[in-house]
This record gives C-alpha cells, sequence and structure tokens, in this order.
C-alpha cells in the first residue's frame, strides 16, 4: 500500500504551525510558580502531535526534539517536576528551533544547525539534571501507588502483565509493553523479529492468551506503531511506555489502574490528570479525534494501561479512525466488562470532564473553522459583487412598472434587495480577520526583546477581536513589530530609571486596535519617556531639516518620520539606526492610512494609525467629464468649489491659476490631461477639486460633481496595464466601468503637462514657483 | 498549453493529419481564424469606459461580470473594413493564459475544423498584420483562410495591452 505522502505535507506543517503558535501562547501565559494543569497538558499534546505528524512524514529532525520536550513536559504535568523558568526559556528556544526546521522543510529555508545542537543541549540537561534531583521523590512515589493496586487487583492482573520479561532499560531508553491481538505464531515470530531491529525484545504469554512484547527501544511509539502496521491492524495494538525513572513495573501498573479508578483515594491526582487529559482532546479535535474521545468511555476499561496520548497516537498514524472501526472495538470487548464497571468509568469521566470543557471553550472555538482558499474567498466576493449590481439593475426595471398592477413582484424585489445586501455583508466578512493574528506574535517578542536589554515591559493588548481585511491584516505587521520594538527599545525606561521617576519599575505597552467610524485605529502607547522636542529639533537642524523652533508639537513628532533621523545616543542591534520609521510611514501611506504621534515628556507616547477596513473597497466622489465618470479618492479632496472669474490667475497667458484663501493653486484641467471631448471649456463653468497628495496641492477642474459613494476598487492590470493618471477602475451601479484617478500622479501630470498646449512651459514653472512661495 | 498540444495531437491520431478547431471571423474582406480554444466567449459591442492616453484602437475597458477587460479593435489596428459600432458589431473575448481580452472584428463566420494538408506556408508578403503573427493559410474550398497566433498577436509590444516591463 504505497501512499504519496507528500500530498498531506501541507496539512501538516499548517497543523504544526497552528500548535506552535498555541503552544507559545500558553507557555507565555503560564504561570510559573502555580502552572495550570490544563495548560501544561495543552502544551503537551500539542509537542507530542507535532511530534506524531513529523515521525509519520519522516522529519526526523522535528521528531527528535519534541520526542526531548515531550519527555520533559510529560514529567512537569505529572508533577513529577517542577516547573522553573528555565523550562518556559527553553521551551521557547525549543519552539523556535521547530519551526525554524519547520520553514525548513516546508519552503527550503535553511536551518541553523548550531541553534538546533544549542536547544538539544539545553533540553537534554534539564532533563538529566532532574533526573538526577527526582530519584529521591521517585521512590516516594512507589509507596503512595501500592495501596491503589490491590484494590484493582483483579482488573490489573487481568490485563497488565508482569512486565518483567527484561530488565529496567539503560539510560535514555523506553520501555515499552506491546499487547498483541491473537496471532499466529509465524507473525509473532516476524513481528518480534521486526521489533528487534529498534532495540531489546522479549515475549511473554499473556493471561488472556495474547502475546505481550517489552521492548527496550530509543524510538518513539509511532515507530513501533509503523512497523507493527504491516502485520496488523494498529488499533487492535496496545502500547503502554515504562518511563525509566518511573521506578519498578508495578508504579506503571498501579498508573494505569488509576486511569479508571478515581475512588482510590492515593491516586487522586494521577487520575484527575489523566480526566483532564482526555477531556481536553477537544481542544485540538477534529473530527475524527472527536470520535475517538468519545469512544475513550468504553475503551478504558478494556485497555486500562492504554495512555491516552498514546493510543491517540496510533490513531494518528493509521489516519482517521471511522466510526465504524470505533464501534468494532467497542463491541469485541465488551465481554470483558461489566455493565455497571462502564457506567461507573463514563459518569466519572463526565462529571469531571465538563469543567475542564467550559474552560477549554476559548480553545475548542478554533477548531471549528475550515481552511478555505484565498481565492475561493476571493471569488465568491466577486461573484456576490456581480448580484448585486444585476440586482440593481432589476430593481431599476421595477421603479418603471406600475406599483398597483405589480406590488407582489415590486414586494419580492425589495426582499431580494435585502437578501442580497445581507449576502453581502456576510460575504465581505469572510475576509475579515480578528487583530489577534497580528497582535498574538508580540508578547514573544516583547519579552525577548525587554530580556535582551534588561528592562521589564508589560504588555497589555485592547481590540485583539477588531476584525480588519487579511489583506490590510498581513501588511500591518512589518509596520507594527517596528513600532512595537521601537517603543520597547527608545520609549520604555531602564528600570532603575524609572524608579527614579516614581514609576512602577515594570513599563507598561499597550497595544488597542478600535474601529473609528469607517476606519480601525491601531494605538501603539508606552509609559515611557516620552518625546524629547528639544532634542528632536536639534538633531533636525544638524541633519539640515528645514524646522523652526515655533513649529507645532505635532509637526516635531512628525520628524521622526524623515528618513535617516534617529535620537538615540547608542545604535543598539534592535533599533536606532534612524531606518524605518520612514519606511513605516511609506508602508501605512501605500494601506491609504495616516499615522499620528501623541506624547507627553516623561508620562510616554502613542503611535496611532488608522486605516480604512479593507483595501477592497474606497471612499470616493464621482465627477463627470464630458460622457465618462471618474473617481477621486475622498481622503485626498480638501474641497470642491466652482471659482470666481476674479479668482482665476494666468501667467502670460497660458498657465493657470485658482486663488483660493491666499493659496495659488495650479489648476489642472482633467480633460486636456485625458485629451477628452467636454463642452465645458471654462472653469467657473465647472467645478474645481482640490486635492492634496505627497504635501503637494492642486485644482483639479471637472464638468460636475455626480456624488459620494463607496465604490470597489479592481484593478486595470489584471487584463490590462498600467494606465498613468488612473489608480485603478470600479463597477458602477448601473454595471458600466469608472476609473479611479490616481492623485498623486496626476499632481505630477499637471506640473509636466501644460493644459492648453500640452507643452512644458515657463508659465508652468512660474506657476509652481508662486504657489510654492505662497504654501510656505 | 500543454492540454492544447495534447488535444491537438490526440485528434490527430485518430483522424490522421487534423490541427485543429478554428473560429473564423472576417475582417474587411479578408478571412481570418483563430484557435477556438484560446475563444472564451462572443458576444455583441456594449458601452466601453475610454481611457485616456490610449492608442484609438484601445476602444477601452468593460465590465464583464465583475472583469475589468480590454477591448481592442482589430479594424482600427490594422485599418480594414468599415469602423462602425451596431448591434452587429462582434466582440471575441479571448482569454490568453489567464489574461482576457475582447477583440472587435467585422463578423464571426464559423468554427472549422481544419486538416495539416489543408494549411500552407505562408508566403513572404507584405501584410498590415505582420507574417511573424501568422501561422499558415488555410484552403477550404475556394476561400482562403489567414491563420493568426492570436496570443503572440495580443501579447505583442504594438497591441499597448501590457506594460512594457512584462514583456521580454
Amino acid at each position: 500500500m504505497t501512499v504519496d505522502m507528500s500530498q498531506f505535507y501541507e496539512v501538516f506543517f499548517d497543523e504544526a504551525e497552528e500548535l506552535l503558535a498555541e503552544a507559545e501562547r500558553l507557555l507565555l501565559a503560564i504561570d510559573v510558580a502555580n502552572p495550570d494543569n490544563e495548560d501544561l497538558n495543552a502544551i503537551f499534546r500539542a509537542a507530542h502531535s507535532i511530534k506524531g505528524g513529523a515521525a509519520t512524514f519522516g522529519f526526523m529532525d522535528m521528531t527528535e526534539i519534541t520526542h526531548v520536550l515531550e519527555n520533559l513536559l510529560d514529567r512537569i504535568r505529572k508533577h513529577e517536576m517542577a516547573l522553573t523558568v528555565e523550562h518556559v526559556d527553553a521551551f521557547l528556544a525549543a519552539k523556535d528551533v521547530l519551526e525554524m526546521e519547520l520553514d525548513g522543510h516546508r519552503h527550503g529555508a535553511d536551518v541553523d544547525q548550531a541553534q538546533v545542537a544549542a536547544v538539544k543541549t539545553r533540553l537534554a540537561s534539564l532533563t538529566q539534571a532532574e533526573a538526577a534531583a527526582d530519584s529521591a521523590p521517585a521512590a516516594d512515589t512507589t509507596p503512595a501507588v501500592t495501596p491503589a493496586a490491590p484494590v484493582e487487583a483483579s482488573q490489573v492482573s487481568a490485563h497488565v502483565a508482569p512486565a518483567a520479561a527484561l530488565p529496567p532499560p539503560a539510560d535514555g531508553l523506553t520501555q515499552f509493553n506491546i499487547l498483541l491481538p491473537e496471532l499466529k505464531e509465524k507473525d509473532i515470530a516476524n513481528l518480534q523479529e521486526e521489533l528487534g531491529l529498534l532495540g531489546e525484545v522479549a515475549g511473554s504469554k499473556h493471561e488472556s492468551g495474547r502475546t505481550l512484547l517489552t521492548l527496550n527501544t530509543d524510538s518513539s511509539e509511532s515507530d513501533i506503531v509503523s512497523i507493527c502496521s504491516f502485520i496488523l491492524d494498529p488499533d487492535d495494538l496496545v502500547i503502554t511506555q515504562a518511563m525509566v525513572d518511573a521506578g519498578p513495573a508495578a508504579a506503571v501498573a498501579a498508573e494505569n489502574a488509576a486511569g479508571h479508578v478515581a475512588e482510590a483515594g492515593d491516586t487522586e491526582t494521577a487520575s484527575s490528570v489523566k480526566v483532564h487529559e482526555e477531556a481536553g482532546y477537544g481542544l485540538f479535535a477534529e473530527e475524527g479525534k472527536e470520535a475517538v474521545e468519545e469512544g475513550y468511555g468504553f475503551f478504558a476499561p478494556f485497555t486500562p494501561h492504554a495512555d491516552a496520548p498514546q493510543s491517540l497516537k496510533i490513531d494518528d498514524n493509521t489516519a482517521a479512525i471511522s466510526q465504524e472501526e470505533i464501534a468494532k472495538a467497542v463491541a469485541s470487548p465488551a465481554e470483558n466488562v461489566t455493565a455497571g464497571n462502564k457506567n461507573s468509568a463514563t459518569t466519572e469521566k463526565n462529571e469531571k470532564r465538563n469543567p475542564a470543557r467550559q474552560e477549554a471553550g476559548h480553545a475548542s472555538a478554533e477548531t471549528t473553522s475550515i481552511r478555505v482558499g484565498v481565492e475561493k474567498v476571493d471569488q465568491l466576493i466577486n461573484l456576490v459583487g456581480e448580484l448585486v449590481i444585476t440586482q440593481a439593475m432589476i430593481e431599476q426595471r421595477i421603479n418603471a412598472l406600475d406599483p398597483v398592477h405589480h406590488e407582489a413582484l415590486i414586494n419580492s424585489v425589495g426582499q431580494l434587495t435585502r437578501n442580497t445586501r445581507d449576502l453581502q455583508e456576510a460575504v465581505m466578512s469572510i475576509r475579515m480577520m480578528p487583530m489577534d493574528f497580528v497582535f498574538s506574535r508580540f508578547p514573544r517578542m516583547v519579552r525577548d526583546l525587554a530580556g535582551k536589554l534588561g528592562k521589564k515591559v508589560e504588555l497589555v493588548t485592547i481590540g485583539a477581536s477588531t476584525e480588519l481585511d487579511k489583506g490590510l491584516i498581513e501588511r500591518i505587521v512589518d509596520p507594527l513589530t517596528h513600532l512595537v520594538r521601537n517603543s520597547v527599545d527608545h520609549g520604555v525606561e531602564m528600570p532603575d530609571k524609572r524608579k527614579a521617576a516614581n514609576k512602577p519599575e515594570a513599563g507598561k505597552l499597550t497595544l488597542s486596535a478600535a474601529h473609528k467610524g469607517g476606519s480601525i485605529v491601531i494605538e501603539v502607547t508606552d509609559d515611557g519617556a516620552g518625546l524629547n522636542r528639544d532634542k528632536l529639533l536639534a538633531k533636525a537642524k544638524s541633519n539640515g531639516l528645514n524646522v523652526s523652533e515655533n513649529m507645532s508639537d505635532s509637526d516635531v513628532y512628525q520628524l521622526i518620520f524623515a528618513p535617516g533621523f534617529s535620537t538615540a545616543e547608542v545604535v543598539t542591534d534592535v533599533s536606532g539606526r534612524g531606518v524605518g520609521m520612514d519606511v513605516v510611514k511609506r508602508n501605512i501611506a501605500a494601506m491609504n492610512g495616516s499615522i499620528e504621534i501623541r506624547s507627553a515628556q516623561g508620562y510616554g507616547t502613542t503611535i496611532a494609525i488608522s486605516l480604512p477596513l479593507t483595501l477592497a473597497i474606497l471612499d470616493g466622489m464621482s465627477v463627470s467629464l464630458g460622457s465618462s465618470v471618474y473617481v477621486i479618492p475622498l481622503n485626498l479632496i480638501v474641497e470642491t468649489l466652482q471659482p470666481r472669474a476674479e479668482d482665476m490667475k494666468t501667467v502670460t497667458g497660458e498657465g493657470r491659476m485658482v486663488h483660493v484663501r491666499g493659496e495659488y493653486l495650479p489648476v489642472i484641467a482633467l480633460h486636456a490631461l485625458f485629451d477628452q471631448e467636454t463642452e465645458v471649456a471654462d472653469p467657473t463653468q465647472g467645478v474645481l477639486v482640490l486635492i492634496e497628495a505627497e504635501g503637494k496641492k492642486a485644482a483639479l477642474f471637472v464638468d460636475a460633481l455626480v456624488g459620494q459613494q463607496q465604490v470597489v476598487i479592481k484593478s486595470l492590470e489584471t487584463n490590462f496595464k498600467k494606465i498613468q493618471g488612473v489608480s485603478g477602475a470600479t463597477i458602477m451601479g448601473d454595471g458600466s466601468v469608472a476609473l479611479i484617478l490616481d492623485v498623486p500622479a496626476l499632481i505630477q501630470m499637471g506640473q509636466t503637462h501644460n493644459y492648453l498646449t500640452g507643452a512644458t512651459s515657463f508659465a508652468n514653472k512660474a506657476v509652481q514657483t508662486i504657489s510654492k512661495e505662497y504654501t510656505q | 498549453m500543454n492540454m492544447v498540444v495534447e488535444e491537438v495531437e490526440g485528434k490527430a491520431s485518430q483522424g490522421g493529419s487534423v490541427a485543429g478547431e478554428f473560429l473564423t471571423f472576417v475582417l474587411g474582406s479578408e478571412a481570418y481564424g483563430l484557435e477556438i480554444l484560446k475563444v472564451q466567449e462572443i458576444r455583441g459591442y456594449d458601452a466601453v469606459t475610454q481611457i485616456a492616453n490610449t492608442p484609438a484602437f484601445i476602444k477601452g475597458v468593460i465590465n464583464l461580470r465583475g472583469k475589468i477587460v480590454p477591448i481592442v479593435d482589430l479594424r482600427v489596428k490594422f485599418k480594414m473594413g468599415k469602423v462602425e459600432y451596431n448591434e452587429f458589431t462582434v466582440v471575441i473575448i479571448l482569454n490568453l493564459g489567464g489574461r482576457v481580452v475582447g477583440i472587435v472584428v467585422d463578423g464571426v463566420s464559423d468554427v472549422m475544423q481544419l486538416e495539416e494538408s489543408q494549411i500552407r506556408a505562408v508566403p513572404d508578403i507584405v501584410a498590415s498584420i505582420d507574417t511573424q503573427y501568422i501561422t499558415g493559410l488555410a484552403s477550404v474550398g475556394e476561400k482562403m483562410f489567414i491563420l493568426v497566433d492570436i496570443e503572440k498577436l495580443m501579447n505583442s509590444q504594438e497591441m499597448e495591452l501590457m506594460d512594457s516591463v512584462v514583456m521580454h
């Protein structure tokens, strides 16, 4: 049976990426002194799932690290080991390495082997240190567990064979007990031989008449499962792992027994861990796994030593397990179980499960999503856009009908209108993603940065559920990263400085997102030193920038967006090179957004980014010119006016200017620029739209204003090419195409293009000079 | 592209020497043919939105079910036929490797299957369509069709439908 595994790679990559992100989130949130069991289990499961997947696909480098990670986590969550800050740091480093390796497999990116080795050593040293420290408590657990054993003596002995066929494994090896289903002698011999390749193996007869193999190996369960699956159905297989340092086999038996004998007081802790673990599956469960989880209530009595995650592992490897298979599995062992036993086990579980479920509510919401290609969503949006236009056409026709005769039809169309609008809204919301996608990467970054700089920073995020278009989400990441970095590096002061200033030692960095009108405002606020106006001005002067003492604060703050501008005294590897803020500003401008700085010296700085909700929709003013309609982005329009004849000026009889409140602005006649016929040749008969872009102003002369509306931006370049002066196109309500004007380009064109003759003239230059003088 | 080749070859192996199916259209008094697989649809001429500072043969753009599609009038480009727009004016919408472009022609006549033996090489002639865009001449009965490599023609620099940076 040869299956091309590569077709599943993407699924694994996506899943692993999500699991890593989830693990990181949990690690960052964890309270080291008093870790939450549920969180520890969730982290463990993430490591475990990645390990399983990586082993299945043969990414051994990832398997190695997750294996060590998993062992450590397993002991921490069983309280055999206390969680320390070093652990969390090491786990985070391991997460980075795993991510790097994942990228290596996925995109062929470089993997830094030195880093991988460093993390491995770090994890290994933690394991060893704890193993030594743990030997004493390990001895304690044995007597504690023993009393439980007699209670369950019948069951334990019925299902767990003495695992004494092999001596306890050497250091670094794991002992597995593999309970085989009924097989032919020949098959068992074969299997034993195959498993011999992995390590030491010994076989013994189990009381139930089945064969029990004991294996000492450094391989993982998944390896064993993959070998066994050649001969038997892995679902029939029961593998138990005997931890090397967990002491004698009796401990294993007791632990297993504890899995479903919650009444036994001594094992209360162990059992609750186990139940949590099972209940927690809802966190990551997909359909198949959900089915498995439901099966656990029945499985438990039959497979007392099947450690929950291990049986899940088996399912993972055999791909999705079907409902029928579970039913089969449940039916066959039923004879081993008395009805009462079964009920008590299930009820017990359900009781314990419910509270865990509620806690898990937040995380399980994630699994109710489906993965869909962006192009499919875009297609859907396009189709709905079409539908809206078609619907508008029908509505127009309807309006011409006699309302008395066609009342039913008119009512139906009214309903269609509402439904279409709802549909459009719903479809548009598919592309929207919560800001959490961006914010979630900062806790880690801030933590690392603060650690590196010796600062204490507390990160608070507000409004992480605010939704933004996916395209914008992707493009906001870099600028925002830069701003956060800046705030930690330059904004928040060192702890001693903060103390001296009567502030709490830990700086507070707030990231917030909120809807305001038709746009979203994202703010990065720190309670640090604030911007120093004098320092900025002095720096600007020495950089040769044109500044004056009586500039407004906000103008002074805007100086930090000038290229090459940095007031940091020391250039660190974090920031301070003065490269970046100009890029931030450019990126934000490219998204049709704006950026604003508020600051108070000694109290902190807020940088507010304001973005349109989506890249696909533009607030526009439609203007007419001859027989065509053009759309001008509303945010670039200063005002519109109909000039009086005396306000129109000429220079050497050619260039035209308009005098508006003390400013002389060049007039760009769109019909001349676009060589389009129109009857309106005199600006006093038409309309001047004052536009502003990149600090330059001009008056665009068009025939008339048509109206203000939101338009959906369509690219001209998909099927055509870039047209100078046009940034895109849109489809109007009647189905016709209107071009969206590229305002900065128009101003540029206006400067080199005479509106009457088409030649660059002295007059045009004069116009610029004069207007410059007036604007300054 | 491979699919097209395979399909043509597949037919050739059955029928012996089939070159492919062609949509024939008229420009002025001449009959042309283009590969049918490049054609997305045929529609009437609607109002177009003019685009500034483009050559006269680029009539503008239309809204084709949500897509902005440029329309080229081949009659203007090759100075053939009477250029008038009425209910009989035909636009052939082409899909050239994902790019959708419409061309205006005098009329669409037929879809015909041509065999290799019917296709002749192009003699050295001076035509308004550069001979590099003509793949061959096909004779069917008394008629002659000029087979055009429409993709090469539409992607060429002289059609000005693409950014020059895209051209290699």
